[in-house]
């Protein structure tokens, strides 16, 4: 057998084995909307943070994060920060979200607009702009699977070819499996990740240098400037950083998949015992930071950082690990492009779909609508993949950009009674404009700045100058203390 | 769930200022720490304070929530 076949052979194995736990763990459930998109809003604390965890660790985390750290240096580290941070936010927002959530049977973030301002239009801007700007997100892992095959494979089967078939698989397991399914597939799928994350952390630099501390020293010698910011680019810079750690942590709930896992929860406290657990799970990037940094002396000139991991792992390990490790990318692939494609279908069927033209739905309907929005979610985002070569971490902040400008109207709404929904919409309008014109014109960065950033603190004065000149309206979700004469 | 206290909310700032405001200071390389570059082992220690934190805003509102004014 030659290399690319044993490798080959060992991700599909895994790639099946995740299929089966997940396809198991859905059985014997009836299969309604409640049941397929929030698990029923069953999940202890375990079951929450293997979720999370599925969402947040994807191939971005696994070859975006090392293929920056090869072709930026420096900048890489805002990965760290950002997710972290993340976690810090979502322990003043989630735990609410989910209480509103409970009493108000909600289920995705545009129910929540929807139910707050009392408007039809913003809950669909919300939901339109959500699948929106979740496509390069799936983009994303469609093109991790794509890199992952073309390299296990040695080069012998075309990209093409293999995200095809990546796009068949994830729209079969999400279209028969549901979240319960995925939550499951994460315990494989993370476990794995742990085990390629060290191996390749701690072995490559040991093979190579003779440990971590001589890597370093001889990457800060051959490139002094590799390692601190802007790295091997010319803006980003200490304000860079800035700007785009608190715009991501700010974003890293607004995520129409995101936010909606906070309903899936058992109780609120789950989420906040979250919040102080997961960070700790950011020490595995640092091993793959390690990795895209050895990469730089070890295999350089690479024409796509995104490859610098698995180009180093298929130079380093026996192809049977190679094999492992593209099996642990492929499922760290397919866990969040299935979430991804769940809450995105549920959202297109339930919140723009049926208010706009067929009000009568029944709730089976909606059900059955949304798997058919897999289909063609999947399909898009394939097409776009195919047509598309920018880097995974550049899809991310472009996608980050567009769904943190629904904050706003999330934070001020749970905490600020006098917002109103003219301001929330205006702002939100302001803010996706210009994000979008600062992105598409490449004047991202701005002076330095993230442009959603930028766009960002002017979306939260437009909701706040417009709310004031706007009459006031009562809060239809007030939050308990508020309750109280 | 009331709102989030003053206390807690002020916890929450901390690993912001740790890990996010403060990157001027601590973004170099030498001295390294463990064989890491000083800004990579900056980071790590902050992902660890930063769990502490949550665990301490966590205590905060836990004990508020024990005493504090039920709602009718």
């Amino acid at each position: 057998m030659t290399p690319a076949v044993v490798a080959m052979s060992i991700i599909f194995v895994i790639v099946l084995a995740g299929t089966l736990i997940g396809l198991r763990a859905g059985k014997g459930r009836e299969m309604n909307l409640e049941e397929w998109s929030i698990a029923g809003r069953s999940f202890g604390l375990l079951f929450m943070w293997l979720l999370m965890a599925g969402e947040i660790y994807t191939t971005f985390a696994f070859l975006g994060a090392s293929g920056w750290a090869y072709s930026r240096g420096g900048p890489a580290l805002y990965i760290m920060a950002y997710i972290t941070l993340g976690y810090v936010v979502s322990f003043y927002i989630l735990p609410y979200i989910w209480e509103l959530g409970q009493r108000h049977g909600l289920q995705t973030q545009s129910d929540f607009f929807e139910r707050r301002y009392g408007s039809r239009f913003l809950p669909l801007l919300v939901s339109l702009v959500g699948v929106l700007f979740v496509i390069p997100y799936l983009q994303i892992q469609l093109t991790g699977l794509g890199i992952i095959v073309q390299v296990a494979s040695f080069d012998q089967i075309p990209r093409t070819v293999s995200m095809l078939i990546a796009v068949c698989v994830v729209a079969m397991f999400v279209y028969f499996g549901g979240m319960r399914s995925v939550a499951w597939v994460s315990v494989l799928k993370d476990l794995l990740m742990i085990v390629a994350a060290l191996s390749i952390g701690i072995f490559v630099p040991w093979h190579y240098f003779g440990g971590v501390s001589p890597m370093f020293h001889a990457l800060a010698a051959a490139h002094p400037t590799h390692l601190v910011m802007p790295g091997a680019t010319k803006t980003m810079g200490h304000g860079w950083f800035i700007s785009t750690v608190v715009l991501s942590a700010c974003g890293f709930y607004m995520w129409p998949h995101t936010f909606g896992a906070a309903f899936t929860a058992r109780n609120g406290d789950i989420l906040r015992r979250n919040a102080i657990v997961t960070p700790l799970y950011t020490l595995s990037l640092v091993f793959i930071l390690i990795t895209g940094f050895a990469a730089v002396l070890i295999v350089p000139g690479l024409p796509n950082g995104d490859m610098s991991l698995l180009v180093l792992a298929r130079k380093t390990f026996p192809a049977w690990f190679l094999g492992v490790i593209g099996g642990a990318g492929a499922l760290t692939a397919m866990v969040p492009a299935a979430i991804i494609l769940l809450t995105a279908s549920t959202l297109f069927a339930k919140n723009v779909f049926r208010p706009v033209f067929a009000a009568q739905m029944s709730e089976d309907s909606v059900a059955r609508l949304a798997k058919v929005m897999v289909l063609v979610l999947a399909l898009t985002s394939f097409w776009l993949a195919l047509h598309s070569s920018t880097t995974l971490v550049a899809l991310l902040l472009l996608g980050y950009a567009g769904v943190t400008q629904f904050f706003p109207g999330v934070v001020l709404g749970l905490f600020w009674g006098r917002v109103t929904s003219a301001g929330v919409i205006a702002g939100l309008l302001v803010g996706l404009a210009l994000a979008s014109f600062l992105m598409f014109s490449h004047r991202d960065p701005f002076f330095g700045l993230n442009a959603g950033f930028v766009a960002l603190v002017l979306n939260f004065v437009v909701t706040i100058g417009v709310s004031f000149s706007t009459r006031p309206q009562v809060n239809p979700l007030p939050l308990p203390a508020e309750e109280r004469p | 769930m009331q709102r989030p206290s003053l206390i807690a909310v002020i916890i929450g700032l901390i690993p912001f200022l740790g890990m996010c405001f403060t990157v001027p200071w601590w973004d170099r390389v030498s001295p390294m720490i463990f064989g890491l570059p000083f800004n990579l082992f900056w980071l790590m220690l902050w992902i660890v304070l930063s769990s502490v934190c949550m665990a301490l805003a966590h205590r905060v509102e836990q004990s508020r929530r024990k005493k504090g004014p039920t709602t009718p």
